[in-house]
């Protein structure tokens, strides 16, 4: 087990750039989700990572050493590919047994280890079969067979889930995870479902066009974007952006949106005057007939234990995660509510969340 | 696609009527191609007047006749010499004596057919190598002017290869090349490994290179993840391109008589010259031109699935 440490990875093809200066360090026996949109460089830095690609530039370390331009088959890495990649000829035995015959395992070992490691993913009475006769699910294990039985430094996993059907991968996001907590491998982790991520990293870095656009525990993420780009990226439905014209000071404590003050965490820094944008999670919003912000009922979505509200406010459409014993009339006037401590305020221009004291929460109501 | 209407067919699946139309068509393509193959098997059986009898006969008494004067050469003797020999040893020398002959000694078609072999597939075998291991490299890593170099290749088949011959005969003669199997197999091989580079770069594109790089990562080298992994994948694509190397360097004529006379002659060459000894022999040359074919059947037959496959172009790969 080991740490995987990334140096101002860089990689271009031609003149496009994949991925862009990232820096990120996977501690030992944790489990980084990458996250991101199609297309944003996810595959690429892991590709990087096993050295499937040459990085254009930066460096990449494993346990300390410099491995930036070792071999593949020196790095002692494990890649679970997109599309499994088992190995059509052979059958499940031998498909989870071929890492160890490299490394000239005895027979009886091999025999051995692929039986436990079948075992442990409860494929174990699949081992004769050949692999292209099964399921998503079973193949999903083998491949994952394949990564474990050989006890590498790391794994690296690639959408691994992107291709089983919704319910299915619920069931796999648990065994993934109860799966790390059993072996504890380091794990970089490829996906672009939020979900995923959430519910099984200790760490998120999330992506976009080649850019870490923030790492953190999911919490963080969650709590505290460090983008625009973030705060929209993660949550379902995703945070409410209620832009205002306005600079700010540090130590500032409200803003006013359109004319109406609003309190904010205690900002960090100074702003120049500029479009910003007043980031609110939809469960942050209360509906309260003596807000002075005001809005009309646009729409909503039932969801049985709550529901979602969308309403029309001078400052766009601001959807409330709300309970569901009430029901509300299209086009009836509400009042808006926020959880102070909990908002965030984003330059529009960079996209860039402004710093906050997170300890200004409890000077606010 | 999915399938909107909850019948089977697709709107391409042809309707019974055309089936069996389609079937008659193919029956009677079969037909027309098996008519020269059934006549020169028959002729093969067929006694000298037989085989030249106008009406031709459908019915006839078979002789093995063809057969024995095409694996001999024959001295003609007198009837009382023939006579004062002692019991014939077998049908052949039967048959021979019966026309006045004796047998002189073997003759030179198993030698020339084991040449056919040796040339044939040696060829086979080394432009089918030396394809995949070029078909992978254009396939896989990125070579210079990969798409130039793959028109020169596939120009080098743009005229028939008979237009270099002289220039050919001249190189080897000039290198001792002529009249060698060695050489037949080099001149073989030159002609096919376009093909071969072709054929198996289709196939070996459509292997995904996750496999080879899923063996990298679990241990292997790159030479060792393209003899475990892409190898046993591409086995569709080697066998179809095998055969169709084989048939050529088989069937070929024209460079096989001007390269070849003696001892590195072809079965092409060769049987044309049955017919010289001793009259119009078509039952010794029927004879041989059957053997000749058995080859290329039992392996057409053995890889026929893969040699759809082939010319489908991987379309039928699941
Ligand atoms: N070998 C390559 N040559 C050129 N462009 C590539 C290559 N591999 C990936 N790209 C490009 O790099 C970008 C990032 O790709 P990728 O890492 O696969 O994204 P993701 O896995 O996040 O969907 C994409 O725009 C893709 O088209
Ligand atoms: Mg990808």
């Amino acid at each position: 087990m080991s740490e995987i440490k990334i140096v101002n990875l860089r990689k271009q093809f031609g003149d496009f750039v994949a991925v862009e200066d990232s820096s990120f360090t996977v501690e030992d026996g944790e489990f980084l989700a990458l996250l991101g949109p199609s297309g944003c460089g996810k595959t690429t830095t892991l590709r990087m990572i096993a050295g499937l690609e040459l990085p254009t530039s930066g460096k990449i370390y494993l346990d300390g050493e410099d491995v930036t331009f070792n071999r593949a088959s020196a790095r002692d890495i494990a890649f679970v590919f997109q599309l499994f990649a088992l190995y059509p000829h052979m059958n499940v035995f031998r498909n989870i047994g071929f890492p160890l015959l490299s490394q000239g395992v005895a027979k009886a070992e091999i025999r051995a280890r692929v039986e436990e490691t079948a075992k442990l993913l409860r494929i174990d009475h699949i081992l004769g079969r050949s692999v292209s006769g099964l399921a998503g699910g079973d193949r999903q294990r083998v491949a994952l067979g394949r990564a474990i039985v050989r006890r590498p430094k790391c794994f690296l996993m690639d959408e691994p889930l992107g291709t089983l059907d919704a319910e299915f991968r619920e069931v796999m996001v648990h065994e993934l995870r109860e799966l790390h907590n059993r072996i504890h491998a380091t794990t970089v982790y490829v996906t672009h479902d939020q979900h995923e991520a959430m519910a099984m990293a200790d760490k998120i870095a999330v992506m976009n066009h080649g850019v870490i656009e923030q790492y953190g525990t999911p919490q963080e993420i969650y709590n505290r974007p460090a983008s625009m780009y973030v705060a929209d990226f993660i949550g379902s439905p995703p945070m409410n952006f209620m832009r205002f014209n306005s600079g700010l000071k540090r130590g500032t404590r409200s803003i006013f949106l359109d004319g109406v003050e609003v309190a904010v965490p205690e900002m960090g820094e100074d702003v120049a005057p500029g479009e910003m944008a007043l980031g609110v999670r939809p469960e942050h919003i209360r509906f309260s007939d003596r807000s002075p912000i005001r809005g009309a009922v646009y729409g909503s979505e039932y969801l049985g234990t709550n529901q979602i509200v969308a309403v029309e406010t001078a400052a766009g459409i601001v959807k409330a995660r709300v309970s569901a014993d009430r029901s509300f009339r299209l086009g009836e006037t509400v009042g808006l509510e926020f959880s102070s401590a909990k908002l965030a305020v984003f330059d529009c221009a960079s996209g860039r969340a402004i710093a906050s004291s997170p300890n200004a929460e409890t000077r606010h109501g | 696609m999915s399938s909107t209407n909850t019948t089977a067919h697709s709107v391409v699946e042809p309707t019974p009527t055309v089936k069996r139309i389609a079937g008659a068509i193919v029956i009677l393509y079969a037909l027309v191609t098996m008519v020269p193959l059934a006549w020169i098997f028959l002729t093969s059986i067929k006694s000298p007047p037989d085989s030249i009898s106008y009406p031709p006969k459908i019915v006839f008494t078979p002789t093995l006749e063809g057969f024995c004067n095409l694996f001999t050469t024959r001295t003609r003797q007198t009837p009382d010499y023939i006579q004062s020999l002692p019991a014939p040893t077998g049908t052949c020398d039967e048959i021979t004596r019966s026309r006045n002959m004796v047998i002189a000694g073997p003759s030179n078609y198993w030698p020339r057919f084991g040449n056919s072999l040796v040339i044939a597939f040696g060829s086979t075998f080394l432009a089918v190598s030396l394809g995949t291991l070029a078909a992978y490299g254009f396939s896989r890593f990125r070579v210079p002017l990969a798409d130039d170099l793959l028109f020169f290749i596939l120009s080098t088949r743009m005229m028939p290869p008979i237009a270099v011959a002289i220039p050919i005969y001249l190189m080897y003669r000039q290198f001792g090349l002529s009249d060698t199997a060695l050489g037949m197999i080099l001149l073989y091989t030159a002609v096919n490994v376009s093909l071969a580079v072709w054929l198996l770069k289709g196939f070996i594109d459509e292997i995904p290179r996750e496999y080879e790089e899923a063996a990298m990562i679990d241990g292997y080298t790159r030479l060792q993840a393209f003899w475990k992994v892409v190898l046993p994948q591409a086995t569709t694509g080697i066998a179809a391109t095998a055969i169709f190397c084989l048939i050529f360097a088989w069937n070929e004529y024209a460079f096989a008589v001007l390269l070849t006379s003696g001892s590195a002659q072809t079965a092409p060459p060769f049987i044309p010259t049955i017919i010289g000894e001793g009259g119009q022999d078509w039952p010794a040359v029927a004879a041989g031109t059957a053997i000749f074919l058995v080859p290329i059947l039992v392996f057409t037959i053995v890889l026929r699935k893969q040699l759809l496959r082939g010319i489908t172009f991987g379309a039928v790969r699941k």
